[in-house]
């Protein structure tokens, strides 16, 4: 008998229950859909995200409390001894946080300074307009591989262009590899080739969004060009200033290429004969290709992420100053 | 039906989704070829360096008309060996990406003995049964510690100077071979001739770079020394205790310090200027090294060039191996292949092609190996000079970090070369060897 009433309870229930889903499962469908449909559409970016930023980053942070390296059988976790090894125990990473430090500002100050006159003087009207603007964009497309080398023939010992100029004026020619200081400029003319048209190109951009007005009640009241240019050019590109200091922050700290191929031949990861021109990559790459130490790498990584942090924000501090002053 | 319309978008979304993470995933797939039967077309990609790559083409054609089956790729040449290391030890950590057969030169397959795991044991393709066919100290680098065969040897460094017979001439030297190579049974007599060679002539340099120098003294007074550079037989770090190092060290310091170098940074666009335009007289020469002066110099220079017996007693730098990394698809046709190039028959046909001196006594015993000359070498008998003693050789041990160890101190001798005390450069080559080899 039970199993009777087993058999039939249900066609009792049975419609209002079966009708529910049929009326319910429409509704509750779409609210899944408005409530989750949208997270899928952002899904790929935050795969790709995941797969090539958040993964690479987190392993980077595991890679660096290990002592991985692919001549170790086995892989020991090692704490923090990579970060404190690199902290009080390494004079080349110091070594080449003063050189990255130094090609930055001395490309950086003058290419932002350049770049800033040349807008400028492209701000007005010219005969060529656009040939003139397009002309400092020209260096930008230049692959830097190719920057690097053909400047590093300018630059050589024996045969290079400036070496020759220096001897028909009658100057000793200079090693440009040997000398800390000759090495480091002649990088930063390469870096600042490449780039003071780029940040010239975005600067002319943002002065030409500053309004006419402005100038033209400053020169009623008699301000000179070049009063203008310091207060109202200045602190109108503000944002702009601040933006490009940061791109160049980040490029800056990470510079590789230029002093990488400054070097022909073999060695070139160790920036000349004592480090004259090593920069953080260099030295990152040398750890991990050279000397197989995949979890030190992974703390010189690190580090250098936290520099260029720290360097923008002093820029960003700086920056802001420009104009709150006046 | 209107329900249906709304679920099939949710499901076209669902799929679209499923399928972004398919694509995005499979990206570690490695899709590759028609697997491993071995009926099937195989195609064999073969790894090398070097600007002259390894003179194979022809054995290639060769072998793939014996194998019908068989479609050899070489990849590599005009790759420098520091690049296509770094690459290599990528692909073989990572287990992926890496050639059938790869080519491991003489100071990094010490590197590779740790991660012997990721190589084909050749001995299980009866690579074992090969043994008689290379120097025994050629088969003994290419082995591992516990017996595992890693490598079959290509070919041999060997050891000589190339001289410019020209320059010579006109500094009041000697020109034949014979007597050049008597002037100097010493590295001291060699530096002694260049000392009377920068006298006669101040427009020339009697050694192209400090850095070759050094590495062919250090290889041979560690051949007839402890047997090792700078890591000992246990890889302990010893660079500041192996009196061969100071020695070679001191030698090259004192032939900075007689105004004998031309300062070239070896493997530099100025260094091949100065192949071009001949701006120094001698190179330490071991059997590639003629590939390299005949590539840079040009015909220009033909005839120009002679070679005589090293200083010394006999030494080799570089050669190398050829091996089979287990991520190959076709292990088994990737080691036949090996076993063909590394034949005697094989270096025999590559030395004929750019004069690398094989590691097989047969070849090396082979007429078209002894009897050989070369005329861009003003027909030099480079079979007999190379060959001679290339059999007695001790080997040496190279650490798994030397390159890396090697490069310090090469460092510290280009600074010397600008201008920079030789002992405080030692001082500072112990220092950053110690930090690189940690």
């Amino acid at each position: 008998m039970s199993l009777d009433l087993h058999a039939v309870a249900p066609p009792d229930h049975g419609p209002e229950r079966g009708a529910r889903p049929a009326h319910r499962r429409p509704t509750s469908l779409t609210r899944l859909d408005l409530k989750y449909s949208p997270y899928l559409y952002v899904l790929p970016f935050f795969v790709i995200f995941a797969v090539f930023s958040a993964y690479p980053i987190a392993y980077t942070v595991w890679i660096a409390l290990t002592d991985r390296s692919p001549l170790n059988a086995t892989i020991s976790f090692v704490g923090l001894d990579n970060f404190v090894e690199l902290i009080t125990d390494d004079p080349q990473f110091w070594n080449a946080v003063v050189n990255t430090f130094g090609m930055f500002l001395l490309s950086t100050v003058p290419q932002l300074l350049l770049a800033l006159v040349l807008a400028n003087a492209l701000n007005r009207k010219l005969r060529a307009q656009t040939f003139f603007r397009m002309a400092i964009a020209m260096p930008i497309i230049t692959s830097t591989a190719v920057v690097a080398l053909i400047f590093s023939m300018i630059y050589a010992k024996e045969f290079g262009l400036v070496n020759w100029v220096l001897d028909t004026v009658g100057l000793d020619p200079i090693d440009w590899r040997a000398n800390r200081f000759a090495s480091w400029f002649a990088i930063s003319t390469m870096v600042d080739w490449r780039w003071v048209g780029y940040n010239a190109l975005i600067y002319l951009a943002a002065m030409q969004s500053i309004s006419k007005d402005m100038y033209e009640a400053a020169s009623l009241d008699g301000a000179s060009r070049r009063r203008q240019f310091w207060s109202i050019t200045v602190p109108q590109l503000r944002p702009t200033i601040i933006f490009t200091l940061i791109i160049s922050t980040i490029g800056g700290l990470q510079l590789f290429t230029e002093p990488l191929l400054f070097t022909s031949g073999s060695g070139g990861l160790s920036g000349g004969s004592e480090g004259q021109f090593q920069t953080i990559t260099m030295y990152l790459l040398d750890v991990m290709n050279q000397r197989f130490r995949w979890g030190y790498a992974g703390a010189v990584a690190l580090v250098l992420f936290l520099l260029i942090a720290l360097m923008s924000t002093v820029n960003y501090l700086l920056a802001r100053r420009i104009s709150s002053d006046k | 039906m209107s329900v249906p319309i709304r679920r099939r978008r949710f499901a076209a979304i669902a799929l679209a989704s499923v399928a972004v993470l398919a694509t995005a995933t499979a990206c570690g797939d490695d899709s590759s070829d028609s697997g491993s039967s071995s009926d099937g077309p195989v195609n064999l990609v073969v790894d090398v360096f070097g600007d002259q790559g390894f003179g194979y083409d022809d054995l290639y054609k060769q072998y793939e008309a014996e194998h019908p089956n068989v479609k050899i790729t070489e990849r590599g040449k005009g790759l420098g060996l520091g690049d296509y290391n770094t690459r290599l030890t990528q692909q073989i950590t990572a287990g992926s990406g890496a050639g059938d057969v790869v080519a491991l030169e003489e100071g990094t397959i010490v590197q590779f003995y740790a991660q012997a795991d990721k190589f084909v044991n050749l001995a299980d393709h009866g690579a074992n049964d090969l043994k008689g066919n290379f120097l025994p100290w050629k088969w003994e680098q290419g082995s591992t510690p516990d017996g595992k065969v890693l490598g079959l040897g290509t070919d041999v460094g060997s050891m000589a100077v190339c001289y410019r017979s020209d320059l010579f001439k006109a500094a009041g030297l000697p020109t034949d071979r014979e007597q050049v190579g008597a002037l100097w049974p010493t590295w001291d007599q060699f530096i002694a001739a260049g000392q009377k060679f920068a006298a006669a002539d101040k427009k020339h340099k009697f050694v192209d770079s400090a850095t070759n120098f050094y590495n062919v003294v250090l290889m041979q007074t560690a051949g007839q020394g402890t047997g090792y550079t700078y890591y000992d037989k246990s890889n302990k770090l010893v660079i500041g205790e192996n009196p061969d190092v100071q020695a070679s060290y001191n030698l090259t310091a004192k032939m900075i310090a007689a105004g004998l170098s031309n300062n070239l940074q070896s493997f530099s666009n100025e260094w091949n200027a100065g192949f071009k335009n001949g701006t120094f007289a001698t190179i330490a020469c071991p059997a590639w090294m003629t590939g390299v002066i005949k590539g840079q110099a040009g015909d220009a220079a033909a005839g120009k060039w002679d070679i005589a017996k090293a200083p010394g007693n006999g030494g080799n730098w570089g050669g190398s191996f050829l091996a089979v990394p287990k991520s190959s698809k076709h292990a088994k046709e990737a080691a036949e292949l090996v076993k063909f190039l590394t034949s005697s028959k094989g270096q025999t046909e590559a030395f004929k092609k750019l004069g690398n001196l094989p590691s097989s006594p047969q070849a090396l015993a082979d007429p078209a190996v002894v009897d050989a000359t070369n005329d861009y070498f003003s027909k030099a008998p480079i079979g007999k000079i190379f060959g001679t003693g290339a059999s007695e050789l001790k080997p040496v041990y190279l650490g798994p970090k030397n390159n890396a160890v090697r490069t310090a101190v090469e460092n510290s001798l280009r600074a010397v070369e600008q201008g920079k005390s030789a002992e405080e450069q030692w001082q500072a080559a112990l220092k950053n060897g110690e930090a690189a080899g940690k």
